[in-house]
This record gives C-alpha cells, sequence and structure tokens, in this order.
C-alpha cells in the first residue's frame, strides 16, 4: 500500500490515476496512522514553497513525513521534490524537510523562458533504483520555476535548461524526489513509478 | 536539452469533439476520451479539450470528459473555453486537468490571471489569446471566440498577463486562423520577444514544414492544431518526426 499524502497542495487525483493504472495499490490520506501503516510514501505538491510547508504543518503531519521517509520508500513529486531539502528562497526563506541537504533557489538567466515547462531529456548521475531501466533519450514532463541546488552526489539524474538542474534525487536510501512529474511524463514516467512500487518488499 | 511541443487541440460541445472552420460550421464526430488516446498514442506532448459547449448547465459533461481521460492518458492535460471564475479553475483541476486556459474572462476580469495564479500556482494558469492585425507589427485582442475586439493592444496586454502571473501564453491569430498557410510568424515572434513565459503558436497550421518554421523562426516554445489531426491530414508522430529531422529538439515516446 502506498500512501499519496494529501495535504491540500497538490495534483493528488494525477498521482492516484496512475498508481491505480498500474494497479499499484495506493490511499490518500492526511491521517499519520496511515502513512506509519504504508509500505512506501509520495509527497506530491504543486504551488508555492511556503504555503505547502504550512499546509503540511497544519495537517499535523510534518513529523511523520520525516520520519516514515527514512523507514520505507519514499518519493516526493515537484514541488514535495523540493520540500525533502534544508530550506527555499520562494518568495521569503522557508525550512523544508531537511532529508536532503541543499537548497530551492528561483532559477534566473537573463531571457531564459520561466516557468521551465515541457518536456526534457534526462542526463543520468549516481545510480537510482527507480531509474533503472529507463535508458538513453527520456524525456519526462517539467513544470517549475524554482530548482534545487545540492551536492553531485545526491545527483540521480539532471536535464540541461540553460545549465543543470536537478530532477531526480536520490539520498542513497529511502527517499527519492522527482522534480518532473512521473504521473504526467507517458510511458516513461508510469515505468519510474512502477519502479517504486517495485520498491515494496 | 527542452523538447519543443505538438499539442493537438479537441474541440468539443456537449462531450463531444467536433470542430470549427473559423469559428463557424461545427460537424459533430466523435468520442473526446478516445480520440485522447489515440493523439497520446501518436506522441501528443500535451492534449488541450477546448469547451464550445454553450450552455452554463452542461459544463458538467466536460469535467467528466477530462476525469476519463485522465485515468487512461499520462501526459499534461488542458482544458479551455467558458472558464469565468476560481470555482471554474478549482472544478476543472480537481477533474484532472493539469492547466487551464482562460481567454474572454481575462480580458474581461484581469484579476481571474492573478487570483487563479496566487491559489493554484502559475503553472497552471494559460492565457489564451486571439489577436488579429490592424497594422504592420500591431495586432489588438478579441473575445468571444474572435467576434468581439476589445481595442487592446497585444503586446500591452501579454506583458500585462505575465505580471499577473500567467505561466503560459495560447497565441491564436485570427488572421491565420483556418487558412492552413501556416502560423502567424510576425505575431509570435513579436510576443515572444515580450514575454519570458512559454507561447504556444496557434492558428493556421497547414503542411508539415509549417512546425519547423515556427520553431526556427519564433521563439514559440509549442505548437497547437485542430483540424489538421482531427482530419487525419497530419499525424502527431509525422509531425514530430519531421521537426527531428530538421533539428529541433522533439520529445522521443
Amino acid at each position: 500500500m502506498i500512501a499519496i499524502v494529501d495535504y491540500g497542495a497538490g495534483n493528488i487525483f494525477s498521482v492516484k490515476n496512475a498508481l491505480d493504472y498500474l494497479e499499484l495499490e495506493s490511499i490518500l490520506t492526511s491521517d499519520a496512522k496511515e502513512i506509519e501503516n504504508a509500505d512506501a510514501v509520495i509527497l506530491p505538491g504543486v504551488g508555492a514553497f511556503p504555503s505547502a510547508m504550512n499546509k503540511l504543518s497544519e495537517s499535523g503531519l510534518t513529523d511523520v513525513v520525516k520520519r516514515e521517509a527514512k523507514n520505507k520508500p519514499f518519493l516526493g513529486i515537484c514541488l514535495g521534490m523540493q520540500m525533502l531539502f534544508d530550506k527555499s528562497y520562494e518568495f521569503e526563506e522557508c525550512d523544508g524537510l531537511g532529508l536532503i541537504s541543499g537548497s530551492v533557489e528561483k532559477m534566473e538567466k537573463p531571457g531564459l523562458i520561466i516557468p521551465h515547462m515541457g518536456w526534457n531529456k534526462l542526463e543520468y548521475g549516481v545510480n537510482c533504483p527507480i531509474l533503472h531501466g529507463i535508458g538513453d533519450d527520456a524525456y519526462v514532463y517539467f513544470v517549475h520555476s524554482y530548482a534545487a541546488v545540492t551536492d553531485e552526489k545526491y545527483l540521480a539524474a539532471w536535464v540541461d535548461y540553460a545549465g543543470r538542474v536537478p530532477a531526480m534525487v536520490y539520498d542513497g536510501s529511502t527517499v527519492y524526489g522527482a522534480q518532473f512529474h512521473p504521473e504526467k511524463s507517458g510511458d516513461i514516467g508510469l515505468k519510474i513509478l512502477r519502479n517504486f512500487g517495485g520498491l515494496i518488499k | 536539452m527542452l523538447a519543443k511541443r505538438i499539442i493537438p487541440c479537441l474541440d468539443v460541445r456537449d462531450g463531444k469533439v467536433v470542430k470549427g472552420v473559423k469559428f463557424e460550421g461545427v460537424r459533430d464526430v466523435g468520442d473526446p476520451v478516445e480520440l485522447a488516446e489515440i493523439y497520446n498514442r501518436q506522441g501528443a506532448d500535451e492534449i488541450v479539450f477546448y469547451d464550445i459547449t454553450a450552455s452554463y448547465e452542461k459544463r458538467g459533461v466536460m469535467l467528466d470528459v477530462v476525469r476519463e481521460t485522465a485515468k487512461r492518458v499520462f501526459v499534461p492535460l488542458t482544458v479551455g473555453g467558458g472558464i469565468k471564475t476560481v470555482e471554474d479553475i478549482r472544478d476543472t483541476l480537481r477533474a484532472g486537468a493539469d492547466k487551464v486556459s482562460v481567454n474572454s474572462q481575462a480580458v474581461k476580469n484581469p484579476s481571474l490571471i492573478k487570483e487563479g495564479a496566487d491559489i493554484f500556482g502559475s503553472q497552471c494558469i494559460c492565457v489564451g489569446i486571439d489577436a488579429k492585425k490592424i497594422a504592420d507589427n500591431k495586432w489588438t485582442v478579441y473575445i468571444n471566440g474572435g467576434r468581439v475586439d476589445m481595442q487592446i493592444d497585444l503586446i500591452d496586454w501579454v506583458k500585462r498577463i505575465e505580471q499577473l502571473g500567467a505561466g503560459e501564453i495560447c497565441l491564436n491569430s485570427i488572421d491565420a486562423d483556418g487558412t492552413k498557410e501556416g502560423f502567424d510568424l510576425p505575431m509570435l515572434k513579436s510576443v515572444c520577444n515580450a514575454v519570458n513565459i512559454p507561447v504556444i503558436a496557434s492558428g493556421g497550421a497547414g503542411k508539415i514544414k509549417d512546425f519547423s518554421e515556427v520553431f526556427e523562426k519564433t521563439g514559440a516554445t509549442a505548437a497547437l492544431a485542430a483540424s489538421l489531426f482531427h482530419f487525419g491530414e497530419l499525424t502527431v508522430g509525422e509531425v514530430k518526426e519531421h521537426c527531428r529531422s530538421n533539428g529541433i529538439a522533439m520529445r522521443v515516446k
């Protein structure tokens, strides 16, 4: 059973639809017990960083999310990936979950079209179980204006958008983060979600 | 490298697919969910449903279409047409759309762009624009399906909507729409120079070369077409293969 954390900031139904399509059992939940009992956890999210962190905290889920991320396969998607880091500078400096060291900063370069919106090609970094078998020429769907700044040792995949943009981060243990939307990335995205489901023992 | 996007658009009335030629002469064709699946298989990078349902009461039918499609098609879905309020945006996103495209209502009530972006994020607010040339390098914005000239300068308008928090612009040329003579390159160039948000080219695609040309000659990040794909004159796959062979980055499915 995969718990999809429902804290009021995300396109949770798309993630649920994709898992249903893959016949991976999942539940939308804002209940700490259900998150504890799940075999794996997905933290989705769209919108602004501070408001998402606030909503997570108001739902009383910050602690359980931090704890369970270390206990079982845990995947943050889009803003949910950005929330894995120590802090963000979206609107104001704001603490994240601190599960992977790094920060989230505005993507800025003269003339660069923002948001980074569309399909970009994955380039691979450190070995990451949920990217196994994804192969070359793998395009996935992005839409974001802020990006993670983190150490290469956490960088499982990146894309080129006026420089390296972290696409998939991995702590080497249980914590995964996808800046792109696997649930909106066609067959490649579905394969990544299937791999994630396959981590469940 | 970010790929350029090819986006088929399905015009939907009362839950059925139709196609207007220059906004007139509608002809019923088929099931939008099935067509979205076909486009998905062809490699569509996004799918747009444009709701031309006249009566507000029947808008629920469009949401059912989105709900069903979102269970079977895992690429971004955009819904445009008839979106008037923050509640409409919320309902559409909750049904499974990733973005909404607001057009006439954004012109009548620009605060809808800001409210939508503040609540749901810029990434899901696309502003659709119908514009028509009035002089060299000068265009004005139209509403109500290209029928009413609002006498707003296009370049002023795109700058304003970027400031209000729109995440994307879908720019339709009334002059090019339905002509099949290619996208409106001067209009697209001017708009792409004026803003730093993604611009989708719409209106005028008739030949396969129109797609490579719009990417080679303008800053558009995506190209949209309806009838061309709808009547099977070209497939999304053929267009992408052509663009790729011309050195334009395209997603490999």
